[in-house]
């Protein structure tokens, strides 16, 4: 059996986590490795929860939250935009590949799309290949 | 073959291991002095912003932090291509004069006067300040703790932290003087200076006044015949902060005198497998081996060093010092290793002085304390640690982030003379047919511990009663008869 | 002399792995209180004041020091050594300093390799003049016998990365005030907090100390490098554009860098129940930027230099990702 990553995904509950939910009322097929996590607002997604996912063996990390202007609480998507930008600042410091953490935006109707973000992101990560974050620490030389 | 590992060495700033190996008979056949820490500040400097350095070098020494720091700053506005104004500059050497203050009355007091005040064989116990104060009374180690203490406190007014501080930005310092601020560092530095003058009083009865301890600094096996650097001003005078670098011969003629972004040309560093420490020496003669004499490319940066390759003390009470030490020595340069004790008291007496110009000068309370930075590139800071000549290169990309770094640290300068010091010391004291005791591992340690490894001890525990002393003073204060209750 | 007499002097010992010795100034700046602490305490280890060496401590019974405040990260071999040796002889194991408890600025080396390290060290240092490529060897053999020097590990470490640690002490270093108040404490047998806990430092974060005025809105539109801005020297880093990490980093130093104005750079470590100092910094900076248009958060982001080592400058080891992936 070829390499299956381990993706974790955090939904925003009003927006994507209900999209992805569509998805899945709609018997859409989508790759079988995301991880569901369901959070009240993409901005709830502290910095700590992206980088203890990889350090348990994440191979992928991906945020969905609402789209700019539709947060349910206004400016949460906005929050999270930004601790994004800077988190992938970090990440590349410390020799992450680009492509393992993703942020994208998904409304409640956007089953499809979600269906087909899960798709194309799990294949990304299939390139990557596995994430050395979790061997690294626990295996310190 | 017999070895005799110590480990590890102890009373001193940093880690160390000396292997004694001795022949069948007893004599010693080598001595490997080795350095077992490394941490790589010349690699983990790399990707960081150069004006963060200045606070991140002072961690290579929590002993000399101010060092690092000053070697660091002056590095940064070299890779700004930016002069701080007077206030700055001021501000910046009244801070390092108060951190060579404390760190010399520390070494002497409770590290060098422990083996000539108690005695270089006297049981361990007693070997610390604690003894010391046994010999010359409760009320001068009082008066050295609080020096030492008032120091400190200076550069936490100027500095911030007390420690690992936080003074430099490019093109100055981040904190100005108040009136009121200064008018109370010159008190304090007047009380520096008269510390100063009796500290070389005492080291001259003490030390000096005792002919088995003159005959240990003068013909004892400690003594190396090397080249002597240390930073001097425009008029060749010795200057902590700023200048050129000059290197004297064993005879006392200029070697060569350079600018701080021309070190690479005269000092190269060598690699050993069995120390973590690199060896300088001087490029233009080259590495001739662990030998010492004219011909050879080892060279030292100490106290004495310093007074060696300057022509005298920038301030007068330090001059009158300076002169009668060379006098008492038979002339310059002086290669009795343990006369760094001296020179470094002389020091300290400049360094108060120092002190106390620059903090009378009316530009100290000044408020220009920046000039504004141009693009960076790449610069180099020297300055005098207490312990040798400390040398900061960095290298940045266009925003200002370190590509590379290079550092010559003030003690590596010396790891080549130490390892030569404390073989002869070794060789001197261990002799065929006489037991290796404790007494004479530590008289074989005093060779390393010359060189001023940062440290110095303030407390100690120490079992039994605490020794009283009776001292009978003259009318100025001097020390004439001691009457005392030994442990 | 007669309260001596009364109750036995604790036994303490200071270590320093790798270290700078500024741990050991700490112990030291007591200044005058020193009498207080020998009257209290018997040291009986402390290679930087005693003549006491490695065999000595070996040869103590097990339990026999009471404290041990370790200062210093696990850099090498000797390091670890010493920390497990010393965890045998003690009652309790203090991680003293930023480097035991986090891996202080020696854990910087985790953004590289030993390999590189030593290249850059022996190799390729413009001073260093090294043909036949020398590099120091755990064993060397010379012509008395073998020379052993400390195996230099790729990864640095915190001292519970090692062993177990009783408390810790955070700071680089301590501030001395915070020591005297947790040593007058395990000496007047005052309960101690639960084992693992953080001791002489407050609950609350820098900001709660700082002495500069603040209001509520920080919104930042552009980072600044300290020397880009004329500091007023008295309203808040942050408010000023200039990171601090202040909002992260407990309480405690007296905060001594901003009496410097300088920054804090976080050496206190994180508040409690904070696994990842520098994730929660992330954080708040995300907040603070002052921009919803996703090109100008990016350029506002570039003016932030070298997130992982501002973020992360003494706590590298310690945080979750632990070290660069290479």
């Amino acid at each position: 059996m070829s390499y299956q990553p381990t993706i974790v995904s955090f939904l925003c509950n009003w927006c994507s986590y209900t999209g992805a939910d569509l998805a899945g009322t709609s018997r859409m097929k989508y790759a079988p490795n995301i991880r569901i996590i369901r959070v009240m607002c993409s901005g709830r997604v502290d910095p700590t929860f992206v980088l203890s996912a990889f350090k348990e063996g994440a191979d992928g990390v991906l945020i969905c939250g609402c789209h700019p202007g539709d947060c349910h609480y206004h400016e949460g998507n906005y929050k999270c935009l930004r601790r994004y930008h800077l988190l992938q600042k970090y990440l590349d410091q410390m020799g992450l590949e680009k492509g393992r953490l993703r942020l994208e935006w998904i409304s409640a109707s956007e089953g499809k799309q979600f269906a087909q973000l899960a798709d194309e992101f799990t294949e990304q990560i299939k390139q990557l290949g596995p994430c050395k974050v979790k061997e690294t620490v626990e295996n310190l030389t | 073959m017999k070895r005799i590992t110590i480990d590890p060495i102890t009373r001193l700033e940093g880690h160390g291991k000396i292997e004694i190996f001795l022949k069948d008979d007893g004599d010693v056949e080598n001595v490997y002095f080795q350095v077992p820490e490394l941490r790589g500040f010349e690699k983990f400097c790399e990707g960081r912003p150069v004006e963060e350095l200045s606070q991140i070098v002072t961690k290579i020494c929590g002993v000399c932090p101010g060092c690092h720091h000053m070697a660091s700053g002056k590095a940064a506005d070299a890779v700004y291509g930016v002069e701080p104004p007077p206030t700055a500059k001021k501000i910046r050497e009244l801070f390092f004069m108060a951190h060579f203050i404390h760190s010399h009355i520390a070494h002497f007091y409770a590290l060098a006067a422990p083996d000539f005040v108690v005695g270089p064989t006297a049981p361990a116990a007693e070997r610390n300040i604690l003894g010391v104060i046994g010999k010359v009374g409760v009320e001068i180690g009082t008066e050295v703790i609080k020096q030492r203490r008032i120091a400190q406190e200076i550069q936490a007014l100027l500095g911030g932290h007390q420690t690992h501080v936080v003074l430099n930005i490019p093109g100055g310092v981040r904190k100005g003087l108040t009136e009121e601020q200064r008018a109370d560092i010159e008190e304090k530095a007047k009380g520096f200076v008269e510390f100063g003058k009796f500290s070389i009083k005492l080291f001259e009865d003490v030390v000096l006044g005792n002919k088995d301890y003159v005959d240990i600094i003068v013909n004892g096996p400690y003594n190396l015949t090397l080249h002597s650097m240390g930073l001097v001003d425009e008029n060749n005078k010795v200057n902590f902060y700023d200048g050129k670098v000059r290197v004297v011969d064993t005879l006392g003629k200029e070697h060569c005198k350079y600018a701080p972004e021309e070190y690479m040309e005269y000092v190269a560093e060598r690699v050993e497998p069995w120390s973590y420490l690199k060896f300088p020496y001087l490029k233009k003669i080259g590495w001739k081996g662990f030998v010492d004499g004219q011909d050879s490319g080892v060279y030292h940066a100490t106290p004495l060093s310093r007074l060696n390759a300057a022509d005298g003390m920038a301030t007068p009470l330090a001059q009158k010092e300076y002169e009668k030490m060379y006098e008492t020595l038979g002339g310059k340069p002086v290669h009795a290793t343990l006369a760094m004790h001296w020179a470094r008291l002389i020091e300290l007496l400049y360094s108060a002085e120092r002190a106390l110009e620059l903090v009378t000068d009316p530009d100290i309370t000044g408020k220009e304390l920046r000039t504004p930075v141009n693009k960076p590139d790449e610069g180099v800071g020297i300055v005098e640690a207490q312990r040798g000549t400390l040398t900061h290169h960095y290298w940045t990309d266009e925003k200002g982030i370190v590509k590379k770094a290079n550092i010559i640290v003030g003690t590596t300068n010396n790891n080549a003379p130490i390892c030569m010091s404390l073989k002869k010391a070794a060789q001197g004291v261990i002799k065929k047919g006489v037991e290796v005791s404790d007494g004479m591992l530590n008289m074989v340690e005093m060779a390393f511990r010359a060189y001023d490894p940062c440290f110095s001890c303030a407390t100690h525990s120490l079992p039994g009663e605490m020794p009283l002393i009776v001292n009978i003073r003259d009318a100025e204060g001097n020390i004439i008869r001691s009457v005392k209750r030994s442990t | 002399m007669a309260k001596s007499e009364e109750k036995p002097k604790i036994k303490l010992a200071v270590y320093w792995a790798a270290s700078c010795g500024g741990c050991c100034v700490s112990v030291l700046d007591v200044h005058e209180k020193l009498f207080d602490v020998v009257a209290a305490a018997d040291l009986v280890f402390w290679p930087i004041a005693l003549d006491i060496k490695y065999k000595d401590v070996e040869a103590m019974e097990d339990g026999f020091i009471d404290v041990t405040l370790f200062n210093g990260a696990v850099r090498n071999s000797e390091n670890e050594h010493m920390a497990k040796l010393l965890r045998q002889k003690s009652k309790i194991l203090v991680a003293y300093g930023s480097c035991s408890h986090l891996g202080g600025i020696p854990g910087l080396a985790n953004f590289t390799t030993k390999e590189a390290l030593f290249e850059r060290v022996y190799h390729t240092s413009e001073s260093t003049v090294n043909p036949d490529k020398v590099v120091p060897l755990p064993e060397y053999k010379v012509d008395e016998g073998v020379l052993e020097l400390p195996v230099f590990y790729n990864d640095v470490r915190t001292l519970d990365q090692v062993v177990d640690v009783d408390y810790y002490l955070p700071g680089c270093p301590p501030q001395t005030e915070r020591l005297v108040e947790v040593f007058m404490a395990i000496v007047t047998g005052a309960e101690l907090p639960p084992p693992g806990s953080v001791v002489g430092a407050l609950e609350k974060t820098q900001c709660d100390e700082c002495p500069r005025k603040k209001t509520e809105n920080k919104k930042i539109k552009r980072f600044y490098r300290p020397f880009e801005i004329e500091d007023d020297g008295e309203t808040c880093f942050l408010e000023q554009g200039v990171i601090c990490m202040g909002p992260a980093t407990r309480g405690g130093c007296g905060v001594r860098c901003i009496e410097g104005n300088a920054p804090c750079r976080g050496c206190y470590g994180p508040p409690a129940d904070v696994p990842d100092p520098g994730a929660k910094m992330m954080s708040a900076i995300g907040t603070m930027i002052d921009s919803d248009d996703p090109e100008e958060i990016l350029r506002i982001i570039d003016t932030i230099d070298d997130p992982a080592g501002t973020f992360y400058r003494f706590s590298l080891p310690g945080s979750l990702l632990r070290r660069k992936i290479i």
